[in-house]
Parts: structure tokens; sequence; C-alpha cells
């Protein structure tokens, strides 16, 4: 399927965490500048790192699926934020210009 | 999230209702909001402009952060026409996001083998439109040129607010129509809201280019609805 949307993605959140899958849900709260995707896009993690949707058209998915894994892990959500101001986002690439949010709660 | 809550926001958009959720950032804790029930909301007034807008927003309250996250139905065209154009315009909608549903009573046209994965409704619009209630996150196309089978639909697409409605056929064409639409009792302003000549105008010459016309149309009126516009000034 070439188009991924958002109602697909919470269905596969809730179907994923029905077979027995630990599950979290990743959306952009807040954006800055010229983000990639809108507030409220979702990408659904599970425990073994697969994904689906997108929170920055690629740029920082690897540094959120991998705080995702904790927050499976540990139950506790966490307000996580990437821009070009932070070494860490740096690394990861979001180097189009924007800033962004990403809200991470498990799922179950 | 538990899985409950995400089960019943799944619910209400599978059967094309709005829904906002709350979720309080420290804590984590949320709750569904149906669009009855945001009037009295204490968050009453990002609620209403979310479900205006169909934009997500933070919001505070008290001291504490809230994700106010506004689900709105996914928008769908509904085509009548099993048509040459619609056969370009049905992939083409389906890859943008819509939901598309496309009436015909003529067997010969509205076939499987012509409309693969299509939501195909070999039926009369009085048969097939009650069953899809056509609201305001539906746009409607009438592709025939036999007005038995467009007038009806227009009618019922106008009359339920569809937030694009477009009828293919020349200038002339279009002007008989509105004279038999305005004989069923639809005001000129009501009438004024159809597309006619359906598309933008980009001197289309194919049946896939007139499909590209009349979606750049559509996804032209749903971005920029007043709401939005006023929301990105």
């Amino acid at each position: 399927m070439m188009n991924v949307r958002e109602d697909d993605v919470l269905e596969a959140a809730a179907r994923w965490s029905r077979e027995g899958r630990g599950v979290a849900l990743a959306t952009v709260v807040e954006t800055w500048g010229s983000a990639p995707r809108p507030v409220g896009s979702h990408l659904v993690i599970d425990d073994r790192g697969d994904f689906l949707g997108s929170v920055s058209g690629g740029c920082v998915e690897g540094a959120v699926v991998a705080e995702a894994t904790e927050v499976i892990a540990d139950g506790q959500p966490r307000l996580v934020s990437f821009g070009v101001a932070d070494e860490t986002a740096w690394r990861v690439g979001l180097s189009c210009g924007g800033r962004i949010s990403v809200y991470v709660e498990k799922v179950g | 999230m538990d899985l409950a809550v995400l089960e019943a926001l799944n619910a209400e958009r599978a059967s094309r209702r709005a829904v906002l959720l709350v979720t309080e950032l420290a804590s984590g804790r949320q709750r569904l909001v149906t669009p009855e029930q945001a009037p009295a909301d204490p968050l009453a007034d990002p609620m209403a402009e979310a479900l205006r807008t169909g934009r997500s927003a933070m919001v505070e309250q008290g001291g504490e952060r809230l994700f106010l996250s506004v689900q709105l139905p996914a928008p769908r065209l509904v085509i009548t026409g099993a048509v040459h154009i619609s056969q370009a315009l049905a992939p083409m909608a389906a890859l943008t996001g819509l939901d598309v549903v496309i009436i015909d009573p003529r067997s010969a046209f509205a076939t499987p083998e012509r409309f693969p994965a299509v939501d195909l409704r070999a039926q009369w619009p009085d048969e097939a439109l009650p069953g899809l209630a056509l609201d305001a996150f539906t746009a409607f196309a009438a592709l025939t040129h036999d007005p038995k089978i467009d007038d009806p639909a227009l009618e019922e697409a106008l009359r339920r607010g569809c937030f694009y409605v477009g009828a293919l056929g020349s200038r002339k064409t279009h002007a008989a129509r509105l004279e038999r639409l305005a004989a069923r009792g639809l005001a000129g302003e009501t009438l004024a809201r159809i597309h006619a000549p359906i598309g933008l105008d980009i001197g289309a010459a194919t049946p896939a280019e007139i499909a590209v016309s009349i979606l750049a149309q559509v996804v032209g009126t749903l971005r920029q609805r007043p709401a939005a516009r006023e929301r990105a000034a």
C-alpha cells in the first residue's frame, strides 16, 4: 500500500496490541518552523522495532523507535523534542530546519 | 493509552463520527470527548476550534499541558458514473487518501473488471445514497451525462452539505441542469456551489487528465476551506 493514513496507523496500534505485542504510539504534539509532518501525525512501534506511519518523514524515526522501546519496557510516557539546535537531533538528521515534540506512550 | 480507549476511538472513526482525545502529558491520563459533549467541557473553546479546523493542538489549563487530538472523518469521494474518467479518478483519489464510492445503475458499466478494488454500487442513486449518508466530509462528482442518474444525486449532495460538488458537462449542458435542479426546489445560491464545468481549467484532453483536474479541484476545496484559510492567516 503506497499511502498509509493516520487511521490505518491507529487501527494497526489496536490490532498489534490485541495480538499480544508490546506497542507504543508516538504522536507529534508540537512543531516549530518547517517541520515535515503536521501536529497529530502518528508512528506506531512494536517491541521488535517494527513500525508504521511517520512523525517526521524519515528524519527522526530511528530515534523515536529507540525511545519507544524504553516506553514499552517501563510503561512511562515520554515527551521528546528534536530540533536543529540539539546535538542529538542533528545526529539523527532533522536537518529540515524544523523542531518537533513527540509524545510517546504505551498502548494496552 | 488504554487499549479500550484506542478501540473506542477507532470505532468512532469507522462510523464516520468526529471525536476528540484529551491527553494530560504529565500523567498520561486520557479521555474521549464527542462533539456533543464538547460544549460542556472545560476545554470547550479549543475543542470547538479543533472540530472546526481539524487541527490537533497543545492547550494549557490550570498550569497543566494537554494535547487535544481531533479526529475528523476521512474525506470521501462519491461519484455517479462508472465511466472512463472514473476509471482513472478512482485510483488517483485513493492515493491521495480519499475513500471512493462509485454509483452507476448501468450494470454494463459498473463491473468489478473495470473497477478493481473500488466500492462499486450498481444501483440508482436513490437506492445507494441513503446508506452512504453524504456529509460535510464528502465530495461528490456527477460524471454520467445522464440527468436521470446525476440530478437526484446532485440534489442529495447539495442538500447534505458535501464540501465539494462538481458536475461534468459543457456550460450549455450545465445551464439546462441548473433549470432542472431549480425546478426541484434548490435555491440559486445552493446551485452556485456546483463546480461546472467540472475540474480546474488545465486544458485536460484525456479522461486521465480530466481526472487530474477534478482531483486537484477536490483537494483544493478540501484544503482551502474557509476555516483552514482563517487558521493559516
